[in-house]
């Protein structure tokens, strides 16, 4: 993965209230400082960079923008300076009401617990199989050979292509990163040509399909039915691609996340790894504490934000990650607290955007977690090395060098 | 002496706010069943304060405040 740092000719933040972005340096190494200082003096931040852009630090003022479809819309989901030229809609995440309901109710039998629960046998042999790899070694990078290789296993097998196939989709996955770090009309062509690419994969398998009766999610959407009718191509597709990216870094950057934090807290790991049951409130409290997603809103009629006005067409930060953080709605916020009883994050959204695949990125993480745990009791933080952030409104870490063993 | 397995309380799931999380059922799995679509809904009309510890939980971990506990009879709340 890149590990270079944001490429923008933006000048560095000297007044985070009013002239904020997303994409500086500090930001990157460590928000928590910027959104609890905003929180306290200036709730709803504002940049004018990006074409302007709003951005509330409270769960009150991230629930009211997430409660409210009507002022804030999901065509543009990601803030940036150069968004594609062409129009790439991945529904349901970039639809509004009332094309969002039929088009999220098409996806959500393939997420329910009872969906997921035969992947989970899946996603364990996924696992042991990658710390096969890292074998006995005494040091290894738990984000690059381990994390970021779950999903895109996983989903491969959800989709019902091969694994190995995994590859092709981290190099998507990292044009389309780099497109949001870089954020210039030429990466911009690059992302609309990886997403052709993706459309052009996709097709090879649909065709290669004698029917349409099986259990993956390539056949399930080829099944899909939107007010009775097949779905366009354009909407095929683009729940497909979203189906592929959406579930990928996201649950890397929380497996991630939660081995660094059991790397440097030696403390947690070792209750987690003699009380196991402890696993699902742990779980909870690491999308809490480091939740990986910060999704976007449009302006669509002018409006306000805890009694901030804002201007139709300009964007909004839904923090979500910011508001997970907020002390009025977490005693001890931010404190890591892995057996929280009382955990009401917004680490997969709130309201009719809840991310569709929420049942499947906890369950990957609770495996991913038990079966590294199981192999590899023991490890720490290797600190000579250093641990990056990715840039952007998908935060992880994307390396996480630990050394194996007590 | 109260009886602990009287029915004492209805747990009542909004369908208007339940988006699906599953945090309710996966903390309480006798309380609340999921349909096909992954929303949830009470197992049961009522149940009794045995339970009472479980459907708490439930309660406060719902992320859409979706999920109310009501003393049958009296409508209070907790």
């Amino acid at each position: 993965m890149s590990d270079r740092p944001p490429v923008t000719d933006r000048p560095p933040v000297t007044d985070w209230a009013a002239d904020f972005d997303h994409m500086d340096a500090r930001w990157v190494e460590d928000p928590f400082p910027i959104w609890d200082d905003l929180r306290q003096r200036c709730p709803v931040a504002h940049t004018t960079r990006y074409g302007g852009v709003y951005l509330p630090t409270r769960m009150a003022d991230v629930r009211d923008v997430a409660y409210d479809p009507e002022t804030f819309s999901n065509r543009r989901p990601v803030v940036r300076a150069n968004p594609p030229d062409v129009p790439l809609p991945t529904p349901p995440i970039s639809s509004d009401p009332p094309h969002h309901k039929p088009s999220r109710m098409l996806l959500l039998p393939a997420f329910t617990p009872q969906a997921i629960a035969p992947y989970i046998p899946v996603t364990r042999r996924i696992c042991a199989e990658l710390l096969d790899q890292i074998g006995d070694a005494r040091s290894c990078d738990a984000a690059v050979q381990y994390a970021q290789h779950v999903p895109v296993r996983v989903i491969a097998a959800m989709l019902g292509v091969p694994e190995t196939d995994g590859d092709l989709f981290r190099r998507w996955i990292q044009i389309s990163l780099d497109d949001t770090i870089h954020d210039t009309p030429e990466s911009a062509a690059t992302f609309v040509a990886v997403s052709r690419e993706m459309d052009a994969y996709f097709k090879r398998h649909v065709e290669s399909k004698i029917d349409s009766k099986g259990t993956d999610l390539i056949s399930f959407m080829m099944r899909a039915r939107f007010d009775g009718r097949e779905l366009t191509e354009r909407h095929f597709y683009g729940a497909l691609r979203l189906l592929l990216i959406a579930g990928i870094d996201t649950t890397w950057s929380t497996i991630g996340a939660a081995l660094w934090h059991l790397a440097k807290t030696p403390d947690d790991r070792r209750r987690l790894v003699a009380e196991p049951a402890l696993m699902t409130t742990a779980v909870e409290e690491f999308l809490r504490a480091y939740a990986p997603v910060t999704m976007a809103r449009q302006v669509r009629k002018d409006g306000e934000i805890a009694g901030c006005p804002v201007k139709a067409g300009e964007m909004v930060l839904l923090a979500l990650p910011a508001a997970n953080r907020d002390p009025a709605a977490f005693p001890d916020a931010d404190r890591v607290i892995i057996d929280r009883q009382d955990n009401r994050h917004a680490a997969f959204g709130l309201g009719i955007h809840r991310c569709v695949g929420s049942n499947l990125a906890r369950m990957e993480i609770q495996v991913a977690l038990e079966e590294w745990l199981k192999r590899f009791p023991e490890f720490t933080l290797e600190t000579t090395k250093p641990v990056t952030w990715a840039a952007g409104q998908v935060r992880g870490p994307r390396t996480v060098p630990v050394r194996i063993g007590a | 002496m109260p009886d602990p397995l009287k029915p004492a309380w209805r747990l009542v799931v909004d369908p208007e706010k339940c988006q699906g999380h599953n945090r309710c059922q996966a903390l309480a799995p006798d309380l609340f069943r999921v349909d096909d679509l992954g929303f949830a809904s009470a197992t049961g009309d009522t149940m009794p304060d045995a339970m009472l510890e479980k459907a708490t939980l439930a309660v406060r971990n719902c992320p859409e405040f979706a999920i109310r506990l009501v003393r049958v009879g009296q409508g209070d709340e907790v």
